[in-house]
Formats: C-alpha cells, sequence, structure tokens
C-alpha cells in the first residue's frame, strides 16, 4: 500500500513536471544582426517582424525575444551566437548571410537548439544537418515593381541606383528594379554605382550626389547606408524608391513607395514547427505571393497611372506572365 | 538625352563634389598635423569626429532641440576639444603610449556615439541639412562660380584653414612653440617654453577641428547621422597628415587627390565606363582611392626626413 502511494505521488510530480515543462515559459528567440533595429531597412525588417509575432503570440509572456544589434564583426558575431545556443534559447537567428560559416559549426554542437540564417537557401541538409532554417527574399520581385513606377516618375529619364555590395538580396533587388525599368521605358537611362559597404552613409551620399550630377531625378538604393542618399535626393526635390522597410516616414517628400519585407509569416511558421519538434530542414523565401513583400506608401501623390502599371506588373509576376530574373544576362 | 553631360559638365561637377568631400578630412587632418607637430600622435580622431557628428546632428535635429546649426558646429567643437583635453591629460600628463591611447579613445568615441544616438535618437537622424551658401556674383561665373562659389559654408571654412595653418606654424610664436616642442622639446623647455603646455594646446585645437569634422560630415555632407558614420575617415585624416609630410598645402593636396580619386571611380562606375566592352567590377574601383594613397605614400620618401623628431615621445621634465 505504501508504494502504491509513494507510486502515485511519484507519477503525480512527474506529471506536474511534465506540465510544467509544456507550459515552460515562453518560447525563446535569439538573434544577432548587423545593424541596429532602428536602421530603416534590413535588420528593423526583421525585427519588426519579430516584435509582430509575439504580439500575435500573447507578448512577452508567450515569446521572449533577445536581440544583439551592430554586429558587423563576423568573429564577434559567432561567439554571440553560441552565448545565445550556450543560454538555451530554443531559437538562435543569424540575420545575415555573412555569419553562415560559424553558424554551420555551432549548429552541430548544439543538436537540440534550432537556429536560422538568411539571406540563405542552404539548410546544412548535405552536412548531415538537421537544426537549421534558411531564409532569403525575392527582392527582384518588388525590385521589378518598384522599377516599373521609377521608370513612368522620372522626368529627366535619368535614374540612378545606389548599390552597397554586389551580393545578395542587394543585388536581387537591384537586378529585379533594372528589369521593370527596361521592359516600361527603354529609353531611361540607368546608372549603377555600388559604394562598397552596407554602412557607410557619407560613401551613399557621395554616390547620390554623383548620380544628381548626371542628370538623376528619381533614386534607388539598399542597405542601411543609403539614408544619406535619401536626404541628398530629397534636398535635390527628386524621388526615391525604397526597399527592406518603409522610409517615407523620415522622408516623406522623396519616398514614393518602400518595397517591404514581411518577416513574420516566415518567422511563425519556424516557431510552430520547432514547436512541433522540427527543427529545421526548411528553406523559406519571402515573396509577392506569400505575403512575404508587400508595399508601403507615402505622402508623395502617385499619379493613377503609375499606380496601375504597378498593379499590373505585380499581377502579372502573380500570374506567373511576367517571369523577372535573378541574374542579368550581360 | 545626354543634354548637360559634356566632359566640361562632368569635370565641372565632379571638382565640386570633390571640394565638398574634401573638407571633412581637411579639417580632420589640420587638427592631427598640429598635434603631430608638437610631437603628439593621435589616433582618437576617428572616435572625437563621431561625437562631434553626432552632437551637432543631434542638437540642431527636431529629436533634439532643433537649434541653428551655428549652435551643433559650437557643440561638435565644445566635445571635440573635451575630448582632445582627455586624450592631452592621459598622452602628456600620464604620458600613456599615444597609439595605444588614440586608439583607446576611438572605441570610447564609438561606443559612446552610438549609445548616446540609441538612448536619445532611437534611430536615424535627419538634420534638413544646412543651406548651401551661394557668394553672389562670383557664383555665377561660368564654370568656375559652381565649383568653387556654391559650396558650403564649412566647405569654405575647411579651404581656409590651410593658409591659416601655414601662417599659424610658420609666422606666429605659438607657432614656432609647436614646432620647437615637437623637433627637440629639451631645448624648448631649455629655452622657457612650456613643453607640457604647448601640446595641451595642440591635442585640444586637434580635438576641436576633429569635432568640426565629424559636423561638417553629418550636418553638411550628408544631413543625416547613423551609427559609426565615419567609417574611418578620422584614420584617413590621420594617414593625410603623413602623406603631406606635416604640411599643410601637401596635407590638403593629399585631401583633394583620395577625394578626387574616390569621385573619379564612383563616374566610371556611373557612366559606365568599359574597358573591351566590359564593365569594371566595382570593387576594383572603390579600392582605388585606397591604393593610390598608398602608392604615394611609398614613392613620397623625402616625408621621413620631415617627420617632427619627438612625435610619439612623451617629455618628462628636469631629466638630463
Amino acid at each position: 500500500m505504501k508504494k502504491l502511494v509513494l507510486l502515485i505521488l511519484v507519477v503525480a510530480l512527474l506529471s506536474m513536471g511534465g506540465m510544467t515543462l509544456a507550459q515552460d515559459g515562453p518560447f525563446r528567440v535569439a538573434i544577432v544582426m548587423p545593424s541596429s533595429i532602428t536602421d530603416i531597412s534590413w535588420s528593423q525588417a526583421i525585427y519588426d517582424g519579430l516584435v509582430e509575432v509575439q504580439t500575435a503570440m500573447g507578448g512577452e509572456g508567450a515569446l521572449e525575444i533577445a536581440y544583439t544589434e551592430g554586429m558587423f564583426d563576423v568573429a564577434a558575431a559567432a561567439e554571440t551566437l553560441r552565448g545565445y545556443a550556450e543560454d538555451g534559447y530554443d531559437l538562435v537567428i543569424a540575420h545575415g548571410t555573412q555569419y553562415g560559416t560559424s553558424l554551420f559549426d555551432m549548429a552541430a554542437d548544439f543538436p537540440e537548439t534550432s537556429f536560422a540564417w538568411g539571406t540563405a537557401t542552404d539548410t546544412g541538409v548535405d552536412a548531415g544537418l538537421t537544426n537549421i532554417y534558411a531564409y532569403e527574399a525575392s527582392a527582384e520581385e518588388g525590385g521589378y515593381v518598384n522599377g516599373v513606377m521609377a521608370a513612368l516618375m522620372t522626368d529627366a529619364n535619368v535614374i540612378g541606383v545606389v548599390g552597397p555590395v554586389e551580393a545578395g538580396d542587394a543585388l536581387l533587388y537591384i537586378n529585379g528594379f533594372i528589369q521593370g525599368v527596361e521592359a516600361t521605358n527603354p529609353d531611361v537611362e540607368l546608372l549603377v554605382a555600388y559604394t562598397g559597404s552596407f554602412s557607410d552613409v557619407a560613401a551613399g551620399t557621395d554616390v547620390a550626389n554623383t548620380h544628381i550630377a548626371a542628370g538623376a531625378d528619381v533614386l534607388t538604393g539598399t542597405s542601411q547606408m543609403v539614408v544619406g542618399a535619401i536626404e541628398a535626393i530629397q534636398t535635390e526635390g527628386g524621388y526615391w524608391f525604397g526597399t527592406q522597410s518603409d522610409q517615407s516616414p523620415e522622408w516623406p517628400d522623396a519616398v514614393v513607395v518602400s518595397q517591404v519585407y514581411n518577416w513574420a509569416p516566415v518567422l511563425t511558421d519556424m516557431i510552430e514547427r520547432i514547436q512541433g519538434g522540427e527543427l529545421g530542414g526548411v528553406a523559406y523565401n519571402l515573396t509577392l505571393e506569400n505575403g512575404g513583400q508587400t508595399f508601403v506608401f507615402g505622402n508623395v501623390t502617385i499619379p493613377a497611372d503609375v499606380l496601375a502599371a504597378a498593379g499590373e506588373a505585380a499581377a502579372g509576376i502573380l500570374s506567373g506572365e511576367i517571369t523577372v530574373a535573378r541574374e542579368l544576362s550581360e | 538625352m545626354e543634354e548637360g553631360r559634356t566632359l566640361l559638365d562632368i569635370l565641372v561637377a565632379a571638382s565640386g563634389l570633390t571640394l565638398a568631400a574634401a573638407a571633412p578630412f581637411l579639417y580632420a587632418a589640420l587638427g592631427e598635423l598640429f598635434a603631430q607637430r608638437s610631437g603628439v600622435l593621435n589616433l582618437g580622431v576617428e572616435g572625437i569626429m563621431l561625437m562631434g557628428a553626432f552632437t551637432s546632428v543631434y542638437v540642431i535635429s527636431d529629436k533634439g532641440f532643433g537649434a541653428h546649426p551655428l549652435v551643433g558646429l559650437l557643440v561638435a567643437m565644445l566635445v571635440g576639444g573635451l575630448l582632445g583635453l582627455l586624450m592631452a591629460v592621459v598622452s602628456v600628463t600620464l604620458q600613456a603610449e599615444q597609439g595605444i591611447s588614440g586608439i583607446g579613445l576611438t572605441l570610447f568615441g564609438q561606443g559612446m556615439s552610438t549609445l548616446l544616438f540609441r538612448v536619445l535618437a532611437g534611430g536615424v537622424i535627419v538634420a534638413g541639412g544646412v543651406e548651401k551658401l551661394s557668394i553672389p556674383l562670383l557664383s555665377e561665373l561660368p564654370i568656375v562660380g559652381s565649383v568653387f562659389f556654391r559650396q558650403d559654408i564649412l566647405t569654405y571654412g575647411a579651404f581656409a584653414l590651410v593658409p591659416i595653418s601655414v601662417w599659424i606654424l610658420n609666422r606666429t610664436s605659438w607657432g614656432l612653440q609647436v614646432r620647437a616642442v615637437g623637433q627637440n622639446p629639451r631645448a624648448a623647455d631649455a629655452m622657457g617654453v612650456n613643453v607640457a603646455r604647448v601640446r595641451y594646446q595642440t591635442v585640444i585645437l586637434g580635438g576641436v577641428l576633429a569635432g568640426v569634422a565629424g559636423a561638417t560630415l553629418s550636418m553638411a555632407l550628408t544631413g543625416v547621422f547613423q551609427e559609426n558614420m565615419t567609417a574611418g575617415r578620422g584614420f584617413i585624416a590621420v594617414a593625410l597628415v603623413y602623406f603631406g609630410g606635416w604640411s599643410p598645402w601637401k596635407v590638403m593636396a593629399g585631401a583633394l587627390l583620395f577625394s578626387a580619386a574616390n569621385n573619379l571611380q564612383i563616374w566610371v562606375q556611373v557612366l559606365d565606363v568599359r574597358i573591351n566592352d566590359a564593365s569594371i567590377p566595382p570593387n576594383l574601383l572603390i579600392m582605388m582611392p585606397y591604393v593610390l594613397t598608398i602608392v604615394v605614400l611609398i614613392f613620397a620618401r623625402e616625408r621621413q626626413k620631415r617627420e617632427p623628431a619627438a612625435l610619439t615621445k612623451p617629455f618628462e621634465r628636469g631629466e638630463n
């Protein structure tokens, strides 16, 4: 009898333990970003997505977010990521292609932790890893739509592109933008120049001012260094086409539209899979079709025909009528 | 379609952009030149520039006090001067290794400006820029008008500072003291020059000008502040002092060469200049100004003769 009581007690305790385990605090996400959560581009886009998911899940009690900003230094980022993994976070996100190498080593050391990185397509399955998610954005789609509108809004028929480095989603966006311009108005002259940096604001200013001196009245560009370029074109009274985050609040007179990355659906799916025991193996892609890319308009008045053309372009991409190449043929 | 884009137009535009881009380098490098001529290497310029860039834009922006740009400039000078004072205490009075303490100051400036930026501003600060100052009549002159007389007031200031620096160094008794302290502090001390005081003055002046350099970058050139926006320009300014062999005119030549090379490589990209019908890879072009600087440094051998003899050497009084 004593033994039975003891057994019941043990079972009860265990099940209570099990119960507490199931409701054991919030889901814990940690993210390492190259720039700040207020960079109005790459890092802010995913942070806004995390906050949106947090709100949807029921606040901090349901989803805990830890983040480290300004991790341009890849070695320091690797250490921080490892620290988060050691701290037992459920999902550790390396928000930058440059963090990939160290992430793959780490994922092997922490098989119980789920990792995610982007922009990337490799989930490490070939390397025998099952706890990595990869994500990317088909930035060329939104870039194409932006290009269509830009081609119709330039009076000078000269458009400048302020690029960071020829890689990743920046290059995809620019390639899409160029195709959109060329498909809409072949007479437009496209000026393309890179700063060689994601973060050098003054270099963005230099490139933008050179575009303007060369006659451009509409500019676009990508990464967190473009703030200098947007300020330059707003001072000049021209238009700016944004990407990654909504850039219109700071420059209401210049920003026509921003192609915005919406990471919330991807993050929600990841979290649900992890809660279901699936720690990785999925490669996500933000597209117009899955709602991963949206357009946010600012205060600039956009002529009806321009909006119609943009709508047609977006519909064409969705229906498959328009295919936007990821790489330009020379 | 290419109306308004003759070679002349491009040269005029490129010259104007080059002058504006050279201004922050000039302020920072001339300030550093004074410090080095007195024997103090200040590698904290980068950090001081960042603090100047942040504080000036912050006080003039709506996120801060909406103050007049002149107030922004004065605040940047004050902050730069205080950081210069800090550098002087550490390197002159405490006689710390100058290279190390300067890097420490740079790291401090980077961290502090980032912290203040995040706490006070939260995100990108848009200052709206400073109005360009067109000099009446002169700015109407063909070609030279738009290059030389339609610039920011801070750009004029930077170039005006070059002959002023030459005059101060070569024609004033204080300039003589600065050079004496940098060449032979013991002899200067024997002549009754207060070595420590002169070095404090030059390092603080260097700090003030580094602050102005930062303000020029943020308020005038870009109109915004973003974390770490100096992106190594402070170190380029230090390199320009060596490059220019401690002569203000040659430092100016170096700043112009670097800015011109940088603007040229942007034009090569913008106009898609091709070699054998192939675009030149942007990465190669972006490196060009830096490669050029290194090449000139290698060939400018005479600079070694002109280096202040007491550079980086702390001075201890009464040790004979």
